[in-house]
């Protein structure tokens, strides 16, 4: 038996008339065209199902209104309609383009972190435990300007005048302080960096 | 043999939608009903 395939235009007019099983048999002969070319843009299955199901949406309104023209032809026409939404799809993540990770697309190669990681953190924190520990073995005079200068954010005026020494003593405990620091540093081997 | 180095087409030619797509498609097609009044266009879907 030879094998008639149904026009797509006597499909179109059945359906038109009543006959549901007209419209899967549509949908059936082109479903690969149409969601192949919806994918070929969007390039997300999920995204390009809803594009999909839209596209066919508007084909029954359009079809069970009897506002279809029968002049095109059924492929290009549905192929148009799945084009437009694939365009409004776009415009409407212009302004939050959104991007899925893929085997050739990273999304953090655009994005990028700039809060340290759980390592980073941790070392962050022992390096500064380290440093409390070595700047509570400085003499007092030295640790308390250096704890007015760097914690504190006090200037050396302001260091002076509550310690009531002058400036230049001040300036020479926080030298003497820095370079006690180093020396126990470079005594002990101690590494203090991130 | 010569080795085909190309890369596989990541659109493979029988994509097709999701079944339950398809199926919600024809099960709209077969409740919905419009019904149209002057210039106006009812759309009623039956449950």
């Amino acid at each position: 038996m030879a094998n008639v395939q149904i026009p797509d235009a006597l499909l179109v007019k059945n359906y038109v008339a009543g006959d549901e099983s007209a419209l899967a048999t549509l949908i059936t002969r082109h479903e690969s065209k149409i969601y192949g070319f919806i994918y070929s843009k969007i390039a997300d299955r999920d995204i390009s199902d809803d594009i999909f199901q839209d596209t066919f949406i508007k084909v029954i309104k359009t079809l069970k209104s009897n506002s279809y023209n029968e002049e095109g032809k059924f492929l290009p026409w549905v192929m148009r309609i799945a084009h437009n939404l694939i365009i409004d799809h776009f415009r409407k993540n212009k302004k939050m383009p959104m991007f899925r990770e893929t085997e050739e697309f990273s999304i953090f190669s655009v994005m990028s972190d700039n809060t340290m990681n759980v390592e980073h953190q941790m070392i962050s924190d022992q390096v500064e435990m380290d440093l409390k520990r070595l700047i509570e073995e400085l003499p007092e005079d030295q640790k308390d300007v250096l704890m007015m200068r760097i914690y504190q954010d006090l200037s050396f005026k302001e260091i002076s005048e509550l310690t009531g020494v002058s400036i230049n003593t001040a300036l020479g405990r926080m030298r003497y302080a820095l370079m006690n620091l180093r020396k126990v540093i470079e005594k002990h081997q101690i590494i203090l960096t991130n | 043999m010569a080795k085909i180095y190309s890369k596989e087409k990541s659109v493979t030619d029988s994509m097709k939608p999701k079944k339950e797509t398809i199926s919600f498609l024809l099960n709209y097609s077969k409740a919905l009903h419009i019904t149209k009044v002057g210039k106006m266009r009812i759309e009623t879907i039956a449950n």
